[in-house]
């Protein structure tokens, strides 16, 4: 139990910071978090049908964008955190040999639900933004 | 197209708004172990709620549960997708309209997933989904077009709602047709400029790429110049030797390089203009600390270091 702590919603603050997060944008990354995901679109695999969408190679799926942002939150807050919203606003697409660096605040709190709101954004080296939005945790109240 | 195309074709376009894109369907698998493991997998995530069943009995729910992310994963397609194409439904129908209407361009630009409550294992998941808005014509950086949401309910085998997605998608006009597959073009990644090395300035940068600062200085009055030039301003002698800086000194005046970034640069770098102890003047980076740390007249010590894997220059740290 123990080697997976939980933050208590009383030990966060707003304006806390979030550690950050880098992430290689490689093939292997995106094939597999389309696949994982169940989304065959083919710009998502092939890269041939990418390039005649007018990108360089295979891009990264909004699935897979979500699965990364959930993680960073509940990296951070512990296992016992309940997501209750994934709010994304899309920009540039992630393109394998990108990285991304993922940086979040926590930005609200509300002592009625429990429930606190994370600003996080995920920027890519070469395009920048390639996702910014809100996650919402509830997270444990009282010891 | 005329206005009465438009005011045409719009008609066609509203008439989907509230059109059903799938009744109550069943995802083709319960939610499962297998499926949770290999998005894990995939996607670096290590929270035990999600694959440890040990920890997960102890924990205040008692039971594993389905990444929240994963909630409209159950019910997509699947290959069929890459291979016979999309089955026909109202959503389908909707971008062939735009389409044949040269509304070919497709961007995603929100998606908000709301969770109203957790799946676990053996949960059967159900999805319905409507087209619930389309926005009037906009004119947009990517080209004129619309904004269409659809709307996902989705629930479980005993009617508990499970959550909602909200997907925003722009069907555009584009302003430049993509270039058709090119040949196989790597993606290049930025590297930062070379240095421009000319007949007057080579040596310096040669001495840069072996650690070392110069300063020109006239052999005549002696007077130190920087950035070299071939003729002394005080006494216009072309003759000339150099030194080497230091590279203590102060900062004469500063600012920050802010948004957008610069592929291959830092992002928000301080640049200053520096006061060399030798006298002369250099524009730099000042690396190390914050920019609300750095102030004129600060002391810094400069290093020559390499920065990418071509280029090697005079960073500056507070001294």
């Amino acid at each position: 139990m123990s080697e997976y702590q939980t933050l208590n919603f009383a030990d966060v603050s707003v304006g806390d910071s979030l550690p950050e997060q880098d992430i290689d944008i490689t093939s292997g990354l995106v094939v597999s978090g389309a696949l994982a995901t169940r989304d065959y679109e083919p710009v998502h695999h092939d890269k041939s049908v990418a390039q005649a969408a007018g990108l360089p190679d295979v891009f990264m799926n909004i699935l897979t964008s979500q699965a990364l942002m959930t993680r960073f939150a509940t990296d951070w807050s512990g296992p016992e955190a309940v997501v209750k919203s994934l709010d994304i606003k899309l920009g540039a697409p992630n393109v394998p040999g990108m990285v991304m660096k993922v940086t979040g605040q926590v930005t609200a709190k509300d002592g009625d639900s429990g429930v606190i709101d994370i600003a996080v954004t995920g920027e890519n080296n070469i395009w920048g933004m390639h996702m910014a939005g809100t996650v919402q945790l509830a997270l444990p109240q009282g010891a | 197209m005329t206005p009465e195309e438009i005011k045409a074709f719009e008609d066609q376009v509203y008439a989907y708004v509230g059109k059903r894109v799938c009744t109550a369907t069943p995802a083709k698998d319960a939610v499962n172990d297998t499926m949770i493991r290999h998005w894990t997998e995939v996607m670096g995530d290590t929270n035990p709620a999600y694959t440890n069943p040990e920890w997960a009995a102890q924990s205040a729910r008692g039971k594993t549960i389905a990444p929240p992310a994963m909630m409209y994963v159950w019910n997509q397609e699947g290959y069929a997708v890459a291979s016979t194409g999309r089955p026909s439904d109202a959503q389908s129908d909707l971008v062939q309209l735009f389409n044949d209407n040269g509304y070919t361009g497709v961007l995603g630009t929100n998606v908000k997933q709301e969770y109203f409550a957790e799946a676990s294992p053996g949960d059967q998941i159900v999805m319905e989904m409507v087209i619930d808005t389309i926005s009037e014509r906009k004119a947009t950086a990517r080209g004129t077009g619309y904004f269409y949401e659809t709307l996902a309910t989705f629930s479980n085998q005993d009617g508990v709602k499970l959550g909602t997605q909200r997907f925003r998608v722009l069907k555009f006009i584009p302003q430049e047709q993509p270039a058709a597959a090119k040949s196989d073009s790597a993606l290049e990644v930025p590297t930062r400029i070379a240095s421009p090395r000319g007949h007057d300035n080579k040596w310096w940068w040669e001495a840069c790429d072996e650690g070392r600062v110069m300063i020109q200085r006239c052999t005549s009055c002696q007077t130190l110049r920087h950035p070299p030039r071939p003729m002394c301003g005080e006494c216009q002698s072309t003759e000339w030797d150099a030194i080497e800086s230091t590279l203590d000194g102060e900062v004469l005046s500063f600012t920050c390089l802010r948004h957008p970034a610069i592929p291959g640069y830092p992002k928000d770098p301080i640049c200053a203009v520096i006061k060399l102890d030798e006298g002369t003047h250099l524009v730099a980076n000042v690396v190390g600390c914050e920019y609300d740390d750095v102030s004129i007249g600060m002391r810094l010590k400069g290093k020559v270091e390499q920065v990418d894997e071509k280029t090697m220059l005079p960073q500056f740290y507070p001294a």
